[in-house]
């Protein structure tokens, strides 16, 4: 691993600042993704901020949202009766995810600015534009079966490897950010952007921005819900599709639907026309199936995951009768 | 390398640390005097020599009930510092990377991955490795299960699995075979011991000793 200066701050302002006058310095809080990084060599930082002295801990319901701090580890997260009772899509999404040691390391920050898991990314002999801007896309002509169906360009067709971000999408999220020119608050639909020609960037942070607390609105998807997650074995893997589901039912009646997808784009891919041809409709297999057929639409496959064509919409069905029978 | 009093470990030898820096900086002074492709592949080559040169941090920690004082590179990871540094080599390194388990420690009760935490990042904290969990000569209910219900085989994956095991327990994880299952898949075992270890982890949940 290459060499790095490590800081330590205690003050929000000076680690900012660290990261933004330095463009190889960078922020590190569970550190579950930028060691694995940095051992490979992908990711190779100069300057370490530790950002772990900073007040960014605490879940609590302010006004019409339940508030988390950036770090406040996934394990707290998942197990916290504000989350589990107004949110348990998210404890679902949480729980999916990683390992129990994991979770007790990684942060809600850090889990949203976790890289991808292609292996062209991660594999520093190989080409990939998402590390090495201009190196070609490895996965392209390559092994592709874990890769993008929605959303990829010719530059890259990786996929976001968060659950967490799945169900923060679905509740209709906010990201608080603290950067050098001040506060702002992002969409979470916002946050993670699409490869197009600069697949290098994840996000739409700027320089020295850091996240410093997830706000989830208040809602009816209290019951209702479901992170189904199909993976290559039964826990501990990464996602080869998900689906965060939530319904608000009267009777059999769907009221308002909320649909988001994992392992299938560059971000938690959002199903909002489905979501659409759901509402006023029967809570019935039947009317799942249409709206799984719609969410498909403009979904394209490459030579190995033409498998995602299928286990997609069968994976929103699943999930979507799984949320309606909780 | 440890360099307190107050453990039993040998003090630094700091004759021997300056020869090796002496070597070092004479070997930074000669990568400087050749051509930048040459000294790059250099570099790349003798990276972990030279990099004993660099600045280290202080860091205090308590290991196992025991506090010891540091000298450490940003970049040692708190799995390498105990094998390496305190030569506890119960914790395992088995992929390195977080996908294994074998590394598992308590950091302050909790279980963690020591192979993807940086040492400097414990500062302060209380670090549990398998060679604490027994109390003198007897051993932990969980190892005493382990041993009773053969949740081995090879063995390497064993002190992960332990910590882990522990932990689930304590976390209120180990009400049913298929939690257990959840809860320990972060610990892969290759000889595949998962159905004993199962059974050793409901038999500690369910003597209901203190773990």
């Amino acid at each position: 691993m290459n060499q790095f200066q490590y800081v330590r701050p205690t003050q929000q302002r000076t680690a900012i600042t660290a990261v933004a006058k330095d463009p190889n310095a960078t922020f590190i809080a569970g550190g579950t993704n930028l060691v694995d990084l940095m051992k490979r060599g992908v990711m190779t930082p100069q300057k370490l901020v530790d950002i772990n002295r900073l007040p960014l801990t605490k879940i609590e319901h302010q006004k019409n949202s339940l508030r988390i701090g950036a770090l406040a580890l996934n394990a707290t997260v998942a197990n916290h009766q504000l989350v589990r009772e107004r949110h348990p899509l998210l404890a679902q999404a949480l729980n999916a995810g990683a390992s129990a040691q994991l979770r007790n390391m990684a942060t809600v920050g850090g889990n949203l600015l976790q890289r991808t898991r292609c292996p062209y990314f991660y594999d520093v002999t190989l080409p990939c534009n998402k590390r090495q801007p201009g190196s070609g896309c490895g996965a392209l002509e390559g092994i592709n079966r874990m890769h993008a169906i929605f959303g990829f360009s010719d530059k890259c067709i990786a996929v976001h490897p968060s659950d967490m971000s799945v169900a923060l999408a679905a509740l209709d999220a906010t990201v608080l950010v603290s950067g050098p020119k001040g506060d702002r608050s992002i969409a979470f639909a916002d946050l993670h952007r699409l490869p197009g020609d600069a697949p290098e960037k994840d996000t739409t942070l700027e320089p020295g921005e850091l996240i410093t607390a997830v706000e989830v609105p208040d809602g009816h998807f209290t019951r209702y819900v479901s992170y189904y997650k199909v993976r290559e074995r039964a826990s501990y893997a990464f996602a080869l599709v998900s689906v965060a589901a939530a319904l608000d039912l009267d009777g059999d009646n769907i009221v308002a639907a909320r649909l988001a997808m994992g392992g299938v784009a560059h971000k938690p891919w959002r199903l909002a026309a489905a979501e659409q041809h759901l509402i006023g409709k029967p809570a019935t297999e039947a009317s799942f199936r249409q709206a799984a057929d719609v969410a498909m639409q403009g979904a394209k496959a490459f030579k190995h995951n033409e498998y995602k064509l299928k286990l997609a919409p069968n994976t929103i069905v699943q999930a979507l009768k799984t949320a309606a029978a909780a | 390398m440890a360099t307190n009093p107050e453990t039993d470990l040998p003090p630094t030898n700091h004759d021997e640390a300056r020869r090796s820096f002496l070597r070092q900086s004479s070997l930074l002074t000669a990568l400087a005097l050749v051509p930048g492709p040459v000294v790059h592949a250099a570099s790349a080559e003798l990276d972990e020599t030279v990099a004993a040169a660099f600045e280290k941090m202080p860091l205090k920690l308590e290991i196992n009930g025991k506090k010891y004082k540091f000298s450490v590179e940003p970049r040692t990871t708190l799995l390498d510092l105990l094998r390496e540094q305190l030569h506890l080599t119960g914790t395992k390194k088995g992929c390195d990377y977080g996908q294994c388990g074998a590394c598992t420690v308590h950091v302050d009760g909790q279980r963690v991955n020591s192979c993807l935490s940086f040492a400097v990042m414990h500062e302060g904290k209380k670090i549990t490795t398998i060679e604490g969990l027994a109390d003198g000569d007897k051993l932990h209910p969980m190892q005493e299960a382990f041993v009773k219900h053969d949740g081995f085989q090879c063995g390497y994956c064993t002190p992960g699995q332990i910590m882990s095991a522990v932990a689930c327990v304590r976390e209120g994880h180990a009400d049913s075979e298929a939690e257990i299952r959840e809860y320990m898949s972060g610990n892969i075992c290759r000889c595949g011991a998962y159905a004993n270890i199962v059974a050793a982890i409901q038999e500690v949940k369910q003597g209901g000793q203190k773990v």
